[in-house]
């Protein structure tokens, strides 16, 4: 994927330029604004997942087409301390940061598809799309 | 940029401008438990309808700003929550957990005078 658009993650106030990125994107598309305002708020999910464990990071948007449907793709890349046990992560209520622990499998519900790559020392990828209806 | 909060009467009125960072959001919260000690305020609305993203972090932050004016005994109204962000909250699971909420400013006071009796 060709990222159309590149935020860097450094602090909290980058999480609402990474969603306002993500919505400009999704309206490109034709996205309808539900699915614009879905798509924004997983992004911020993921988004603070960087700032609260990583500390810094890097989202990267882009487009993708498949069978006459455009797709919003969205990467967030850490070179945090990584994810010893995904399983685990991905459990809603599961949260190291006293938080609710829905950041991760909320994003999860809110897209179409949704991988994490990670290994404990080398940082986090996660990959997810929206498909257009 | 910081939430206005107007007074109204024995009301705090909370009238979210824009997209708010979570530093803003603990700074909103911090400003409203001042001023309801400050101000002696019975009920404080906190309108929403600028905001077009509603995640985890600003629903706990809205929930605990209701629990913690509660504490301190005012009642607490979130209005304004939009029917975009209404969705996204219901499929990634976030709810008020018994923050009163209603459809508008107007619906948010006529609450409050309710509660007043």
């Amino acid at each position: 994927m060709e990222p159309e658009a590149r935020v860097p993650i450094k602090s909290d106030s980058d999480i609402v330029l990474a969603r306002a990125q993500g919505r400009l994107l999704a309206d490109e598309l034709g996205f309808p604004s539900t699915d614009a305002t879905v798509v924004a708020t997983a992004i911020s999910e993921v988004a603070r997942n960087i700032v609260q464990y990583a500390h810094h990071g890097e989202i990267m948007f882009g487009k993708a087409h498949r069978q006459g449907r455009s797709g919003l793709v969205i990467i967030a890349k850490d070179e945090g301390p990584g994810i010893e046990n995904i399983g685990l992560v991905m459990e809603p209520g599961y949260s190291t940061a006293n938080s609710l622990g829905l950041g991760l499998p909320g994003a999860k519900r809110l897209m179409d598809e949704f991988e994490i790559a990670s290994q404990p020392g080398q940082g986090t990828t996660i990959t997810m799309t929206k498909w257009a209806p | 940029m910081r939430v206005p909060i107007l007074r109204q009467a024995k009301y705090l009125i909370a009238s979210i401008q824009s997209a708010l960072s979570d530093h803003e959001l603990l700074q909103l919260r911090d400003d409203l438990m001042e001023q309801t000690g400050r101000y002696r305020a019975r009920g404080v609305v906190v309108d929403v309808t600028a905001l077009d993203v509603m995640d985890s972090f600003a629903a706990r932050t809205l929930r605990s700003i209701g629990h913690l004016l509660n504490l301190r005994g005012a009642d607490t109204v979130i209005v304004g929550i939009q029917p975009d962000v209404a969705i996204s909250m219901v499929q990634l699971g976030l709810t008020l957990e018994g923050v009163p909420t209603a459809l508008d400013l107007e619906e948010g006071l006529a609450y409050l005078d309710a509660q007043m009796g």
